[in-house]
């Protein structure tokens, strides 16, 4: 799946909109060479986040474009991008001015980025389902259980027990 | 009079009607099933197919959030039905379909203690149970057999007489285990493997648990003891008629105050009558006050079965606490099962609380991906920005902790009645609930959480994060029909048939009278087999 063109051609934001959400994914989730991870703002997860928020982007989108132009209008006379070169204060207006799509644009966004081939395995977790694998959880040190033995009954007695 | 409203002409008359198809009305048919009498159950959901279960899938935690949500006003599903709940701290969680709760329950599965049928006589407060223990231990044993129950035999906090057997090894303590029960040992504390719904063998054609980790939205292996894959198949199979996407409106009465059948919704929304002889509610402690508050007529104005004015009064949850440890090591993380231990350290009245009765605590061994990064975030222990990773790897696979399940006592005001605006898919009013939380249970809580700070603590826990009350956890839900022997306190009497129409049986968690403090369905369960039992043993004048 070539996931940027879905998102430039057919996708159901606009140029502007798209920049928008990738801006503030850059700032939630930036890539990491350490980890070797990339940024929440990869076309992959991106795609899979407007997928799985299909039905939240008339939420979205309004927040989207008053972003925008707060970047705009915090444009200096000198014509000079000042919100551009400090990405954290426009993306901090974002989530100051709308905390509840910045928290469901958070919540998809986790969703999805954690479940991104990349991601688990950086996690050495195994890119799969569940099922039907399942996991290893050792049996553990059954002789934790001595000094409980050892304390006895500690059941509150009725009448008839 | 509702009666008037049906053609009944048309109606199909069956012996026994059971409404709902989750614990307790799949035991109940279980149950009755030897009777050979023609039953039908009318469930508003629909059988699930465990090839759909979120773990099948990648997505499998965002799945939980959607159609597998614990919410149904989240999950809104065309078979759930809107519950107002902004009147309550607590929020309502439930699974409508074949199976009802058992669907999406961790399985946790202790049984009420001798002393939660003696509350007033121990301790002063709310009321004694009409039936005791020891009525209701070979009902236990009974369901054990049926649902197949994992733990160790041996348990202090619970009497050897009569002996709570195991039939499978306990689930695996992995590393999370041992940490808290290190924590546990370390304090003194009581600790046990809990009795868990979960199959740690092959049991009767269900395999053995294999760790998938995602219980709470249903078990894809079969492990997992939902009445869907138990009780149903061997009811069906003995003759029981399970109709699923019939949703019940209202109870029909006639003018000698016996219950005639229902009217329930088809799947196309057809509005049907079904006539009965005997008509048994297994809705749950929300759904069978509400169709009972539904089913007005000039005889009873208030609702059925309501003459004491206690339908939907009394409603108990369990309030929650979630108390989690932040380790350096690695626990088991996305997993396991969540059950493993628990606790009942703190199950009695002290003289030293600030509260009467107690709680369990009962461990939840670990979290998934995405859901250790929206708790780390929706706390700020995870930041937006470049430290996102270094704060994430912090707690992925390094939480565990437990939840504390207190006793909550009835109190009146606590209520489901009918919303006056919010209805069904068919029309059908929504229940509302009025829930505040108790100064007694305010207390517990904030016992609950200091305690299993120490524990955690004591564990080696590096951060410690809780919850309480928990928002999300009102999934035990009790008390809206209680049972006793005095028609003016209590709506059922001490074998479930209600005081006031002879041929109405209630199954479900409606009728606890106290809510003890453990999970409750093995003992809704096992109440539902009980009442059953005592149906079958009265045959012949169970009317009279
Ligand atoms: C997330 C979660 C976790 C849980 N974990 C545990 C646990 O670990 N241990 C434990 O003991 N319990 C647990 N529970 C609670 C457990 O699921 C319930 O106690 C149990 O299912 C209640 O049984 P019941 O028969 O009373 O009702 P339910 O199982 O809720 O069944 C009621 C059924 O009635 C149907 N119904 C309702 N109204 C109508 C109508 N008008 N017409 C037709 N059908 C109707 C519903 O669709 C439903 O299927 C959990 C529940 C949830 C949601």
């Amino acid at each position: 799946m070539n996931s940027e063109n879905i998102i430039s051609s057919d996708g159901p934001l606009s140029a502007v909109q798209q920049r928008m959400l990738r801006r503030v994914l850059q700032a939630m989730i930036p890539p990491s060479e350490v980890h070797q991870v990339p940024g929440a703002d990869d076309p992959t997860i991106v795609a899979a986040i407007l997928m799985a928020g299909a039905q939240q982007l008339p939420l979205l989108t309004p927040a989207l474009d008053a972003l925008h132009t707060y970047i705009e209008t915090s444009n200096d006379s000198a014509g000079q991008d000042r919100a551009a070169e400090s990405q954290d204060l426009a993306v901090e207006w974002f989530r100051e001015q709308h905390p509840e799509i910045a928290g469901l644009l958070m919540a998809l966004t986790i969703q999805c980025y954690y479940r991104d081939d990349r991601v688990m395995a950086s996690l050495d977790m195994e890119p799969r389902p569940p099922f039907p694998q399942g996991y290893e959880v050792s049996d553990g040190d059954w002789s934790l259980l001595d000094p409980v033995r050892a304390r006895g009954p500690i059941y509150r007695p009725t009448n008839n027990s | 009079m509702v009666e008037s409203r049906v053609d009944k002409q048309a109606d199909e008359q069956v012996d026994v009607l059971i409404i709902g198809a989750g614990a307790s009305g799949a035991a109940a048919a279980w149950n009755l099933a030897e009777t050979k009498m023609r039953i039908v159950c009318l469930e508003q959901g629909e059988w699930m197919n465990p090839s759909d279960y979120p773990s099948t899938t990648r997505d499998f935690e965002a799945r939980s959030f959607g159609e597998f949500s614990i919410s149904p006003n989240n999950r809104g599903r065309i078979t759930d039905y809107p519950i107002n709940d902004d009147h309550s701290p607590i929020k309502i969680a439930n699974f409508n379909g074949v199976g009802g709760g058992t669907i999406l329950y961790a399985g946790h599965y202790p049984r009420f203690h001798p002393s939660d049928f003696r509350v007033r006589s121990l301790d002063g407060v709310a009321d004694d149970w009409p039936i005791d223990y020891e009525t209701l231990a070979p009902f236990y044993d009974q369901d054990d057999q049926i649902t197949g129950v994992s733990g160790l035999v041996g348990d202090p906090a619970y009497p050897a007489h009569p002996p709570k057997n195991s039939l499978m090894p306990p689930l695996p303590l992995g590393r999370a285990g041992e940490t808290v029960a290190r924590g546990f040992n370390a304090r003194g504390w009581h600790w046990w493997p809990s009795d868990s719904a979960i199959a740690t063998q092959p049991y009767e054609g269900r395999d053995r648990c294999i760790n998938l980790g995602a219980c709470l939205s249903g078990c894809a292996q079969g492990a997992k003891a939902s009445t869907d894959i138990t009780y149903w198949p061997a009811a069906i199979r003995a003759g029981v008629e399970l109709r699923t996407r019939c949703r019940v409106s209202a109870v029909t009465v006639d003018d000698n105050d016996r219950a005639t059948g229902a009217i329930y919704f088809d799947a196309d929304g057809v509005r049907q009558h079904i006539r009965a002889e005997v008509v048994v509610l297994a809705m749950n402690g929300v759904g069978t006050p509400r169709i009972l508050l539904n089913s007005t007529s000039q005889r009873f104005p208030n609702g059925l079965a309501n003459s004491s004015g206690l339908v939907g009064r009394n409603l108990m949850f369990h309030p929650y606490a979630s108390i989690s440890g932040v380790f350096e090591e690695a626990q088991d993380g996305y997993r396991g099962p969540i059950d493993c231990l628990w606790s009942q350290e703190f199950y009695e009245t002290r003289d030293e609380h600030d509260f009467l009765r107690g709680y369990t605590f009962e461990m939840t061994r670990g979290r998934g991906a995405v859901m250790t990064a929206l708790g780390g975030m929706a706390s700020g222990r995870i930041p937006w920005g470049a430290a996102h990773h270094d704060a994430y790897r912090a707690l992925h696979n390094r939480i565990t902790g437990m939840v504390a399940i207190c006793e909550d006592l009835p109190e009146a005001h606590n209520t489901v009645t009918l919303d006056p605006h919010l209805k069904d898919s068919d029309g059908v009013p929504s229940p509302r609930i009025d829930y505040t939380l108790s100064e007694n249970s305010r207390n517990m809580l904030d016992h609950a959480v200091a305690r299993a700070t120490d524990v955690l603590r004591a564990a080696g826990a590096v951060d410690v994060l809780s919850e309480s009350p928990l928002a999300v956890g009102g999934w035990h839900l009790m008390g809206t029909a209680r049972m006793g022997t005095d028609p003016e306190t209590s709506v059922v009497n001490e074998w479930g048939r209600s005081h006031d129409v002879k041929n109405l049986f209630i199954v479900d968690g409606s009728v606890f009278v106290t809510s003890a403090g453990v999970n409750p369905t093995r003992t809704i369960s096992a109440l539902a087999l009980y009442i059953t039992d005592s149906m079958k043993q009265r045959l012949a004048n169970l009317f009279d």
